[in-house]
């Protein structure tokens, strides 16, 4: 009954092999096999959104996906939008706009933020409402979390075009 | 908390996995995207002791027009539903549905055989199906067999699935010309599973006048119905201003289902005008 399954994730850029059991959520191999510290785990079925990553590209819920299911993928956590050092634009946001209190629902929030700026460069009030509504702050700081996320809109094309020659 | 312990089996096949199912019998639960199971197992609400992940059995994740219908394997996920321009144009109450179910990380995942498989009472796709007149294809080491949608549901949270049966998938009659449906559910917020909910499919001939009509309704009752009443009704007044108030008015006589959320007679007028609602946007062609 306990048998161990070898996987491979890419996680954040960089490759790992682990040893898991099959009841591992995702959620508690990357924070405490992995160190990424960045997952947080609220209520574990899936409602608070704290736990998101982006699992190949998209997002999903950590604490409802086994680890070996994720065996072969690519993982990015909030962590790997800093790598290189630097803060991400959307990290500068939410400290510029107070996106943050306590900082639970925040990793989730970025990344949600993340993947939405990446569909829709600028996207309207509304829009950030929707893609958002599945991530709660129980420091209920949403009016600023929104304007976070307007505020790392534009600073994500000003670094757009200061990129471009 | 966390899971109890199970096994995990990962078939790359559907043979692989429906041998796997019929080896390990009521022992055995599918995993599919997880967005049901995985809660109750968190809890420990469920406990199987073999998990059959069936996500890398490739033939399940089909989405194909084939012989005037709409084929979707079990594993195409709402995201999938909201976006596919196949979806939309074969079948648009679907996409439009899909949008519906909870947020952007649950529809990245959830599938359209877990949702049917989990029959919550209130799951978007299960009451639209309906509406669409959908079968839906199960499979066994035993055989195939396929059952209408009004088939599959039997109370809250129950199918006729058997557990050594996988839904491979369902299909759907593709639209005609003349065809008008409506859709509308009641959250108390955004993203949130719908308290009731109400879809309808329509089709009127070169006179306006109502051939065929399908109307379900979801979260009124303990199982996702059809209303045959509103049909009948539908049929003999058409979409009319009083046509749809006496079919919207026929979700007053259904069974009654309370729980913590609202109590059966809420439910009930919540059924009601959301499928005044759904009726309107028909009558006003389309959505
Ligand atoms: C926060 C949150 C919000 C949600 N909001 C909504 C909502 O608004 N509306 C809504 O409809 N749903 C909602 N859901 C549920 C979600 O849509 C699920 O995707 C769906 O109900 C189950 O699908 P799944 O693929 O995840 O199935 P799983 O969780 O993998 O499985 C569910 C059940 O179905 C069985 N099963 C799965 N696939 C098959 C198959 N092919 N053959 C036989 N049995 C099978 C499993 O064994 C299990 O018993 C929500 C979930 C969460 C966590
Ligand atoms: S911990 Fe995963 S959604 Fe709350
Ligand atoms: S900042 Fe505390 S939970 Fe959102």
């Amino acid at each position: 009954m306990r048998d161990r399954i070898s996987i491979a994730l890419q996680v954040n850029g960089k490759p790992y092999r682990l040893e898991v059991e099959p009841r591992r959520l995702l959620a508690d191999v990357l924070r405490r096999d992995l160190g990424f510290t960045g997952v947080h785990l609220g209520c574990e079925h899936g409602v608070c959104g704290a736990c998101t990553v982006l699992l190949d590209g998209e997002l999903v819920r950590s604490c409802l996906m086994f680890a070996v299911q994720a065996d072969g993928c690519e993982i990015l956590t909030v962590e790997g939008l800093n790598a290189s050092g630097d803060l991400h634009p959307i990290q500068r946001a939410f400290i510029e706009e107070f996106g943050f209190q306590c900082g639970f629902c925040t990793p989730g929030m970025i990344l949600a933020a993340y993947r939405l700026l990446q569909e829709r460069p600028r996207p309207s009030a509304e829009e950030i409402r929707r893609a958002l509504a599945g991530n709660l702050c129980r420091c209920t700081g949403y009016a600023d979390i929104l304007r976070s996320v307007q505020r790392a809109a534009v600073l994500l094309a000003e670094a757009e075009e200061t990129r471009a020659p | 908390m966390k899971p109890a312990p199970f096994r995990y089996v990962r078939p790359q096949t559907r043979e692989e996995g429906l041998e796997a199912l019929a080896r390990y019998g009521e022992d055995a639960k599918v995993l599919a995207g997880g967005q049901s199971l995985v809660p109750l197992m968190n809890l420990r609400l469920a406990r199987p002791k073999v998990l059959v992940d069936i996500n890398r059995i490739p033939a399940l994740g089909i989405l194909e027009r084939r012989d005037g219908e709409l084929v979707l394997g079990a594993l195409v996920r709402h995201r999938q539903l909201e976006g596919d321009p196949r979806v939309w144009e074969a079948c648009p109450i679907l996409s439009r549905a899909a949008a519906c179910i909870g947020y952007p990380a649950i529809r990245n995942r959830g599938t359209v055989g877990g949702s049917l498989a989990h029959a919550d009472p209130a799951a978007e796709l299960g009451c639209v199906l309906l509406a669409t007149g959908a079968v839906v294809v199960l499979e066994s080491s035993r055989g195939r067999r396929e059952v209408r949608i009004e088939d599959l549901f039997v109370g809250p949270y129950t199918t006729c699935i058997r557990p050594d049966e996988l839904l491979v998938e369902v299909r759907i009659p593709a639209w005609r010309e003349g065809t008008r449906w409506g859709f509308a559910e009641f959250t108390r917020h955004e993203g949130g599973f719908a308290l009731a909910l109400a879809a309808c499919v329509v089709h009127l001939d070169g006179e306006g006048k109502v051939t065929s009509a399908r109307v379900a309704v979801g979260g009124v009752s303990p199982l996702p119905v059809r209303l045959p009443e509103a049909e009948k009704s539908l049929r003999g007044a058409g979409l009319s201003k009083e046509g749809i108030a006496q079919a919207a008015a026929c979700a007053l006589s259904l069974e009654d289902y309370d729980d913590v959320h609202a109590p059966a007679w809420h439910r009930r007028q919540l059924g009601r005008w959301l499928l005044l609602q759904a009726l309107q946007q028909a009558a006003g062609g389309g959505s």
